[in-house]
């Protein structure tokens, strides 16, 4: 359903929706998979993000997400000499991911401490975005809702358990994409939710001895 | 919200309200939220608009290829042409400094994209200067824009990318052109009728930037999208009325849209971005833009 106020809005630093504030939303993806602002980034831009980006300020934009500015702050203009400035080691590749890739995709690697981890995502317009791969799990997240992520192993009632961990915590679900490759493979699941839970909830999940992997990520669109 | 104007204004007629808080209502509903709460939302995009249209005609801001900049106060500050001193000259400033601001990253309201963010705050704000209509009929009108907007994402696109300018400028165009027309004082109605004519004018419009960037036309193209709306408004409160309604040239645009060459959808493969004088342009600059990164 169109929302009037994706019509009127997103308030944005310009000069494009796709290019600039769906940037931005994939850089804030981005960090959350190491819960801050990396320390070192490998960019690597395809398609138009690479032919046109600098130009529409999309290396700026990136960096700016994964430092945790949002579409609308007027540091993404200076945010590559803000990553300068903060000492942090980020890097713009242009690269040519597989044909079936959007247009405007980026392969983000970030590292934090000891963490580290791999994003895709793509700008699919008016500041929309799709993450489409987490440390090589295909994921479908859209930073519209608060997101859960996890890959587990294909066991009975996995998602019941999980809704119940959320429900405990008082976390309301929006929305269920459940997956998997096949009968007894990794299952994918996304949980959309109204709120963010917090570090137990997380922990909680990650502690189940059939999960594999869980991230949570932050809603990023207006 | 609505997927067709034609039901939107006859439900508003039928009820004796303006679309615009037919669009607020439908809005709240929609959301779950408070009435109050979604106007304060335009409220906030009108300020930043405001914001975006006073700091353009300043006239120091210029992307950064160079390539536009400058130009909106030009027409605050330049020689009189005919039109000097009219609402008409200060809609096309106040276009072309949104955009302006836009192409050097500033802060913008990307209504209905950031490539045609300059139609709606010109059009809108320079008629309510104009006229001495208060914020609260200028937000209000901000509602009816983006339930036009919505009838056309859902019939036909707001991407340059999938539809042409005729998509960004042109959806704009048609939203402003409704717009105004409610806060000027048109029905349901009219408003129908300033939308389809608006859109009329900017069919087939091809989105072709110069390099990709939204820089040129793109910016002079918010400025002639705005007179397309203000063409539109005049003939709307004078009576005027299209024969084919506004759906069914949205549904036009949606339709040359899909069939528009890859060319001519932002991909800087045609049009004025194909051209010698653009392709030299487009080389020389963002070399440039490489040599200083």
């Amino acid at each position: 359903m169109v929302s009037l106020l994706d019509i009127i809005g997103p308030v944005m630093v310009g000069p494009s929706s796709s290019h600039t504030a769906g940037a931005c939303r994939l850089g804030l993806l981005a960090r959350c998979l190491v819960g801050g602002t990396p320390e070192r980034a490998l960019l690597e831009l395809h398609g138009s993000f690479a032919r046109t980006g600098e130009g529409h300020g999309t290396d700026k934009a990136l960096a700016g997400g994964l430092m945790g500015f949002r579409p609308d702050d007027e540091r993404l203009r200076e945010a590559l000499d803000i990553i300068e400035r903060e000492g942090l080691d980020y890097r713009f590749e242009k690269t040519t991911l597989d044909d079936e890739a959007h247009p405007n995709t980026v392969r983000i690697t970030v590292e934090r401490g000891d963490r580290k981890s791999v994003m895709v995502g793509s700008s699919l317009g008016a500041g929309r975005v799709l993450v489409t791969e987490i440390d090589g799990y295909p994921v479908h997240v859209t930073g519209n809702l608060h997101t859960i992520v996890l890959v587990a192993e294909d066991v009975k009632g996995s998602v019941a358990r999980i809704a119940t961990i959320l429900s405990d915590a008082n976390v309301n679900i929006a929305t269920l994409r459940l997956s998997r490759k096949s009968r007894g493979g990794d299952a994918f699941m996304v949980f959309e939710v109204d709120e963010q839970p917090g570090d137990a909830v997380r922990d909680a999940i990650r502690g189940l001895p059939w999960v594999k992997w869980a991230f949570r990520l932050d809603k990023v669109s207006a | 919200m609505y997927r067709t104007l034609a039901d939107a204004i006859a439900d508003a007629e039928a009820r004796g309200i303006s679309l615009s808080q037919l669009a607020l209502e439908t809005e709240a509903a929609d959301q779950g939220r408070p009435l109050e709460e979604i106007r304060d939302a335009l409220r906030r995009a009108l300020h930043v608009m405001n914001g975006a249209v006073a700091r353009g005609l300043e006239g120091d801001l210029f992307s950064s290829s160079g390539l536009v900049g400058g130009d909106a106060a030009k027409l605050r500050t330049g020689p009189p042409g005919p039109l000097a001193g009219t609402a008409f000259r200060d809609v096309l400033a106040r276009a072309l400094a949104v955009q302006e601001v836009n192409a050097a990253m500033g802060v913008i309201v990307a209504a209905p994209t950031a490539g045609g963010a300059g139609v709606l705050p010109a059009v809108l704000t320079g008629l309510a200067a104009a006229k001495g209509i208060d914020e609260e009929r200028v937000v209000d009108a901000l509602a009816t824009a983006g339930l036009i907007g919505a009838v056309v994402a859902e019939r036909a696109s707001l991407s340059g990318a999938e539809g042409g300018c005729q998509a960004e400028t042109g959806a704009a165009a048609g939203m402003a052109a409704g717009a105004a027309v409610e806060m000027l004082g048109g029905t349901p109605s009219q408003v129908g009728h300033a939308t389809a004519l608006a859109q009329q004018g900017t069919l087939g419009l091809v989105c072709d930037p110069l390099g990709g960037l939204v820089e040129l036309p793109c910016v002079f193209r918010n400025a002639t999208g705005a007179a397309i709306a203000l063409a539109a408004i005049e003939m709307a409160l004078a009576g005027i009325t299209f024969a084919i309604p506004a759906d069914e040239v949205i549904d036009t645009m949606g339709e040359i849209g899909r069939s528009m060459d890859v060319r001519y959808r932002e991909t800087a493969g045609g049009g004025l971005a194909a051209t010698p004088t653009g392709r030299r342009l487009a080389k020389e600059r963002l070399y440039d833009l490489k040599r200083k990164a």
